[in-house]
């Protein structure tokens, strides 16, 4: 355990992707089994055991420790299980009878069988028995708060680097595959066979698209490609099979693998012809699609009720298929697959599943066009939830990855505003001596006159050019400093004015200025411009005005 | 006697009365008592100053040769009369030169422990229990929660980094009296032989160190190094600097920082910590608490730091406690700023 407590601390504080993947693949090389096989389930969610709540913890450390103290260290240090492994007191050891310390492996399958009623006494065992780290992992994977910004995907790339492997094939057998995955690391160093994913419904690895600049075009010629529109809402995977006993099994995967069935219990009995349909998962009501922030209200729920399913029904719209329950299409050409796609669809007959219609285009001008009034090229009064346009290569076979050349996307453009910076903090890992995250603001009318309103925060965007303009002007233009934060000058005749890029807005009661803006980023800097010629609060105001409108009015056609 | 009597919190620092001099004071005094070279307690521009040989020498390395009308060298364990009273210097255990004072005045001794710490160092004398009526605690990791552990394991996390990361620069933020000197000697005794890298602001007192006969290994200025080379390297910088412009001269750091608050994990990662180093040269609760029983002291002052949760525990074991209120102590590592032109 002490030795995984180890491997979580280290990855809490480690900011980046490449430095984290070390630690977790020197970590897969360390450990034998089965302790590295129970790391790899906890850092991608597969264990199962009850968690313990909050108030067991604190009862622990008030039978044995001053209320007074345990006050004040918790004010402090401001988290439960921190404050308690810190503060936990040393146990008298007995030289002779000292137990070692739980393995990973101790816990896990002793926390599998543990009754209610055991709990808190094992865990004051192990607390006597772990050092301050092993404690703190201990109380974090207990009460099931393990937030160290590791994901899954992370996790199974680690393994994979470990025997040289493609991550992807892990992600293949994956479903098939139980803690403590010993056969897994076996095949990895090679003493072992290949694990057959024996799941009748597995997750198979997306395909993703390259974002298309304006210089690309040159190069392409519009009759090798098919083009669909690009939808606002969630790319899945919706797999079916049967299992053993011929019944079928059918599960939906977000597009990193993970298996979200569950809380889209509406949408799969639609999923009733074996075969893998790749496509996007949209809220439709009345047979019109609804934009993100609808389909945003029906995602992250704990608890999926029939309210929620009634007033977002979910649909999914589909644009290619992977295997139609015999074959396996993967490598058959796109123009070929969209045909298999079409006559799946038909077949299954569903009103929940459609086919994501073509956008027919002669050259890259109607594609243009197209792409600029999706509404009156094919999308109508769905519109709104299209984002842009996809082109996908007539003879590309279904590659897992990023490839080159094969899948573009053409998003539309994004709504520009002009801002003025306020604050400034510092980032993180490689951006560590850098001002790079920036609070943005627009003027807007007070009793004294008028005033910035913060609006929103990025981090991206600019080129390492840009960074570095950045960080030289907010060094030199600082008025105060609130540890890792600046304030920087923000005055109408001085200031930085920067051009921020973002795909929508919604209303929020974190911000001040009671926006919240998606996806922001800084798409230029207008060292030209002076600040009191920035955008107004106003000008955000009316644009949200317009976007809630269309919401109000599908609403109400219900 | 009473022992406010003997010594009493003024605004410029600890005052005695039947002695006529100030512990620490924080303002230019006629006679000072100094415990030890941190700057918040070593102030220069007294009129006659009393302290160790180092404390003196560490003084005059960063105020220049005029920091005091006069100045005294004292020994550990000599006894100067002063006045009413007498002092006498024990090792404090918290860096070099850092002494303890116990002042006795008939038949009264308290004893004030300026910064210490109860384990182990190798570039210091270790701590001595003065036995005593009045004992004058610090409290900067005042509160059950501060536990440091063993320096030696953190040092062994900060190497198998370095060997984890051999293309990375490794920076450890330390204070730049008395931790960088104790991490480099702790990192030379797990074994590690190779250069270690200095920021300018740390050459003068490490060097100065060594002269006191301080085994530290091969040293090198950062400063006119290629950042190449500074691949796979570890280099001793104080804390302000590791978020600093200057570590643009590094591939791509690991930021480390040596100190007790890396115990706290918000702590760390507020100043956007990558490698926390749990090593301090204060003494920890268990530190603090086993000392003032070991002292036999009847009374406890508490000062800097997490008083109240330390004035509670002595309450809750029977002794007398209160919080002494003396402004303008800190921790040091907190307070450090780089001077113009050491930037470098």
């Amino acid at each position: 355990m002490n030795r995984f407590a180890e491997l979580l601390d280290r990855l809490a504080y480690e900011p980046g992707r490449n430095n984290k993947l070390r630690l977790l693949v020197a970590y897969f090389r360390d450990v034998g089994d089965p302790d590295r096989g129970y790391a790899l389930a906890a850092l991608t969610g597969a264990l199962s055991f009850k968690h313990a709540k909050p108030g067991l913890i604190r009862d622990l450390i008030m039978e044995r420790a001053d209320p007074v103290l345990f006050g004040l260290s918790y004010d402090y240090v401001g988290d439960l299980s921190e404050t308690v492994a810190l503060m936990w007191p040393k146990a008298d050891l007995i030289a002779h009878n000292n137990p070692p310390p739980p393995t990973l492996t101790d816990v896990v399958t002793t926390l599998r069988t543990l009754g209610k009623t055991e709990l808190p006494k094992q865990l004051a065992r192990w607390l006597d028995e772990l050092d301050e780290t092993g404690r703190w992992a201990l109380l974090k994977l207990v009460t099931g708060a393990m937030r160290i910004g590791i994901s899954a995907r992370l996790a199974k790339t680690a393994a994979a680097a470990l025997g040289d492997k493609d991550p992807h094939e892990i992600e293949l057998m994956w479903p098939g595959l139980t803690p403590p995955y010993t056969d897994l690391f076996a095949w990895l160093e090679g003493r072992g066979d290949k694990p057959v994913n024996l799941d009748p419904a597995p997750f198979r690895p997306v395909m993703l698209a390259h974002a298309i600049e304006d210089t690309d075009f040159a190069s392409l010629d519009a009759s090798d490609y098919i083009a669909e529109w690009k939808w606002d809402g969630i790319r899945v995977q919706a797999v079916t099979g049967r299992d053993a006993r011929g019944h079928l099994i059918a599960r939906l995967y977000s597009r990193t693998g993970e298996d979200i069935t569950k809380s889209f219990p509406d949408l799969t009995p639609s999923l009733h012809l074996p075969g893998a349909i790749d496509g996007e998962l949209l809220v439709v009501r009345d047979g019109r699609v609804q934009s993100f922030n609808v389909l945003q209200q029906r995602l992250n729920r704990k608890v999926v009720s029939p309210k929620l399913t009634k007033d977002f029904p979910m649909h999914l719209r589909a644009y290619d298929l992977l295997s139609d329950g015999e074959n396996d299409l993967r490598e058959v050409p796109f123009a070929e697959r969209r045909e298999k796609l079409e006559a799946f669809v038909q077949k299954l007959d569903d009103p929940r599943v459609d086919l994501s219609p073509t956008v027919s285009f002669e050259n890259w001008e109607d594609l243009r066009e197209a792409r600029a009034d999706p509404a009156h090229a094919g999308a109508g009064e769905d519109a709104e939830a299209v984002e842009g346009v996809m082109l996908k290569r007539r003879d590309a076979p279904y590659l897992p990855g990023r490839p080159k050349g094969q899948w573009w996307k053409w998003k539309r453009d994004p709504h520009i505003i002009d801002a003025v910076l306020m604050y400034a903090q510092r980032g993180h890992g490689k951006r560590s001596s850098y001002y790079s995250d920036y609070t943005f603001g627009v003027w807007t009318s007070a009793e004294g006159g008028d005033e910035l309103v913060p609006v929103g925060k990025a981090y991206f965007g600019f080129t390492d050019e840009e960074l570095i303009e950045i960080d030289r002007f907010v060094r030199r233009n600082t008025t105060e400093k609130f540890g890792p934060v600046r304030h920087v000058v923000h005055e109408p005749e001085q200031g930085l004015v920067l051009e921020v890029a973002f795909e929508g807005l919604q209303r929020s009661t974190r911000h001040k200025s009671g926006i919240a803006m998606r996806f922001p980023r800084i798409s230029r800097l207008r060292w030209d411009k002076p600040p009191r010629d920035a955008d107004r609060l106003e000008t955000l105001e009316k644009l949200l005005k317009a976007d809630t409108a269309k919401n109000l009015v599908t609403s109400d056609g219900h | 006697m009473r022992p406010q009597d003997i010594l009493s919190p003024l605004p410029a620092g600890l005052f005695c009365k039947p002695g006529n001099f100030h512990i620490d004071p924080v303002r230019p005094v006629e006679r000072a008592v100094i415990t030890h070279g941190h700057s918040d307690h070593a102030r220069a521009g007294h009129g006659a100053v009393l302290a160790t040989q180092e404390t003196l020498d560490i003084m005059r390395l960063r105020y220049g040769e005029n920091f005091a009308g006069s100045t005294q060298a004292v020994r550990y364990g000599e006894e100067i009369r002063l006045g009413d009273v007498t002092v006498k210097f024990h090792p404090a255990g918290h860096v070099l030169g850092s002494a303890q004072i116990a002042v006795s005045c008939k038949d009264t001794c308290i004893v004030a422990s300026g910064d210490y710490k109860d384990v182990r160092d190798p570039t210091c004398a270790p701590f001595e229990v003065v036995p005593c009526d009045v004992f004058i605690t610090e409290a900067t990791f005042g509160l059950p929660v501060f536990r440091h552990g063993n320096a030696a394991d953190e040092v062994k996390k900060l190497l198998a980094s370095v060997a984890l990361f051999p293309e990375r620069a490794h920076l450890v933020g330390a204070y730049s009296l008395g931790k960088a000197q104790r991490v480099i000697a702790l990192i030379r005794e797990a074994g590690y032989e190779a250069p270690i890298y200095l920021h300018g602001a740390m050459e003068k007192i490490t060097h100065y160190y060594q002269t006191k006969g301080i085994a530290l290994g091969e040293l090198r200025a950062v400063r006119g190094t290629k950042k190449a080379d500074l691949a796979g390297t570890i280099t001793l910088a104080p804390p302000t600097a590791t978020s600093d412009i200057w570590t643009r001269r590094f591939p791509d750091p690991v930021t480390a920082f040596a100190s007790g608050w890396m115990r706290v994990r918000a702590r760390a990662r507020q100043r956007g910590v990558e490698l926390p180093l749990v090593i301090s040269d204060h003494a920890d609760w268990d530190g603090l608490t086993a000392t003032i029983a070991a002292t036999g002291a009847g009374e406890v002052w508490v000062t800097h730091g997490q008083e109240d949760a330390l004035v509670h525990w002595c309450q809750s074991k029977g002794l007398a406690a209160r919080p002494l209120d003396l402004v303008g102590y800190g921790d040091e590592e907190e307070s450090e700023t780089l001077a113009e032109g050491e930037e470098a």
